[in-house]
């Protein structure tokens, strides 16, 4: 019985994995027939960016020349004509459609003749297009609003009852949050931020979950973008600096019980490290969860490059290459919820300093002083 | 370099949709949710001071339950001494008393019967000597001159005592 599950887990592994090769595969020889016309050398890192940055189609699958994929809504803001609005299909085969080009995933303006981009045109358009992350957002929001609303249902339907299904899983999750990260950080005053950290806790979890599953609604590199990174950490900032209390600011530009001259090095020290930490944060996301990606699919690039050898080479490198992406697989299972709690954590800590009372500290302080005397 | 490059689109997509979604979820998820978890906690844990309470009170019951018991007991155990010390008191008396009393009883029938036989001695002696008075008088009164008559009579005089 044990053997057969273990068996069947393999095996379904490794179809996940073949999934990814495919995927994989595919779009690059679908990528270099419309570069150049003719098939030209692997490019390892050319295959890795396309896989983990933002698109305006979801590639599913190349079968052949077929490109499977999900054509998006491209919405466009250009200062002279308004809102332009229409599908990415339309881009197909390296059209000009409506004066625009698709041109390395960026929206391009093509110039009257038809043919130049006209590169200031072209930049002072803004994309606000239904891109492939942002319909991960989307799927992944709709996850989960849909579990903890029903959840919340489930609280509703029978107070003070044992918790059942998917309330027993999320529960101790949240409590978690709340127990390990909210109040071991903040301290008493933790109530207010519990929605913006259960929040970012789980939307980086699921999403981090979902840049795991190699097909359609997961694979977007969502929490490894960092235009995401960046939101999240800009929010926790605000949050930061809407917070911080007379005791937290006064600690940043003046430290008490520090002379005045240490104060000219102190003070722009504290003042860089307000903006230091959600920068940290932004690159701390987006560098742990680019760099799973990039290095599953590493080992993936590697079956290719000696696939271009001899066959045999590629096909004996890529057991060994799926059996270190199964590993990898594991691995970033646990980092994903790593990266959310880390996230979460360190945005709780700054919360924690921001509404810190002055009391307790000051009283070290003085407990100190009466030391050195 | 495209993967460091924010796009504009995508964070104005993510600032709308989180911002609505933390809304949305702070609303009708994190709150209630949070609300009721701590309910719960909050009901837990009174339940388990309860408990605790009833528990040490069940105990404080038991030890007083168990001292009236331990008092009872001596009390029925001195009781019972008590009791028994009396019992053995009153029949060692009782029985003083009785052998007392016998013994009187017996002594004062012992006197009685000396004195009755005293009594009956001193009747017998005054009977003889009446009776001796009445014959000698009898005697005298038929002037025994002859001897022979004299014997006849105290013989015939016995006879009657005999019959008597």
């Amino acid at each position: 019985m044990q053997i057969n599950k273990i068996l069947k887990l393999k095996i379904s592994t490794l179809i996940f994995a073949l999934l990814f090769v495919i995927n994989s595969t595919f779009a690059q020889d679908h990528a270099n027939s419309e570069n150049s016309g003719k098939p030209k050398k692997f490019d390892a890192g050319e295959t890795i960016t396309e896989h983990i940055i933002d698109a305006h189609e979801w590639h599913i699958v190349t079968l052949g020349n077929k490109v499977v994929a999900l054509p998006l809504p491209i919405i466009i803001y250009n200062p002279n004509s308004g809102l332009d609005f229409f599908m990415s299909s339309k881009f197909d085969e390296e059209a000009v459609y409506n004066n625009y080009k698709l041109i390395d995933g960026k929206i391009k303006v093509v110039a009257e003749d038809g043919k130049t981009i006209d590169e200031a045109k072209s930049s002072s358009i803004i994309d606000f297009s239904i891109t492939k992350n942002v319909l991960a957002i989307f799927v992944s929001v709709a996850i989960m609003l849909f579990i903890f609303i029903s959840v919340a249902n489930t609280y509703k339907k029978a107070p003070g009852a044992t918790p059942k299904g998917l309330q027993s899983f999320i529960e101790p999750i949240i409590i978690f949050v709340r127990d390990d990260v909210a109040k071991a950080s903040i301290g008493k005053k933790y109530e207010r931020f519990m929605p913006y950290l259960l929040t970012v806790f789980f939307f980086i979890w699921i999403n981090n979950l979902l840049g795991l599953i190699p097909i359609l609604p997961g694979g977007a590199n969502v929490t490894g973008n960092i235009a995401v990174t960046l939101t999240l950490a800009v929010l926790t900032f605000i949050i930061i600096l809407f917070s911080g209390n007379k005791h937290y600011w006064r600690h940043i530009l003046a430290m008490p019980g520090v002379p005045a001259w240490v104060l000219f090095l102190l003070t722009p020290i504290e003042i860089l490290g307000v903006f230091l930490r959600p920068f940290v944060l932004m690159i701390r996301l987006f560098a742990n969860i680019s760099a799973g990606h990039i290095i599953a699919l590493s080992f993936f690039s590697l079956i290719f490059i000696f696939g271009e050898m001899s066959t045999g080479l590629g096909f004996g490198v890529s057991i060994v290459s799926v059996a270190f992406t199964v590993f990898m697989m594991f691995l970033e299972l646990l980092v994903a919820f790593l990266q959310a709690y880390v996230f979460t954590l360190l945005s709780a800590i700054y919360f924690g300093a921001a509404v810190e009372d002055g009391h307790h500290e000051h009283e070290e302080e003085h407990a100190g002083q009466v030391a050195h005397h | 370099m495209k993967l460091v490059q924010p796009e504009i689109g995508l964070i104005f997509w993510m600032c709308v949709t989180f911002l609505i979604v933390l809304f949305l979820l702070r609303k009708f998820a994190w709150k209630p949710i949070l609300k009721m978890i701590g309910e719960r906690e909050d009901s837990i844990t009174s339940s388990l001071v309860a408990a605790q309470k009833a528990r040490e009170e069940l105990a404080n019951l038991k030890a007083t339950s168990e001292e009236v018991m331990k008092a009872a007991h001596a009390e029925k155990d001195a009781l019972l001494r008590e009791a028994r010390d009396i019992k053995d008191k009153i029949i060692a008396e009782a029985k003083n008393t009785a052998q007392e009393e016998g013994r009187k009883i017996i002594n004062q029938a012992k006197e009685s019967i000396t004195s009755e036989k005293n009594a009956a001695l001193r009747q017998l002696k005054e009977q003889v000597v009446s009776m001796a008075i009445d014959a000698s008088s009898i005697i005298l009164k038929h002037q025994l001159t002859d001897p022979k008559q004299q014997e006849a009579l105290i013989e015939a005089y016995l006879n009657e005592v005999k019959a008597n």
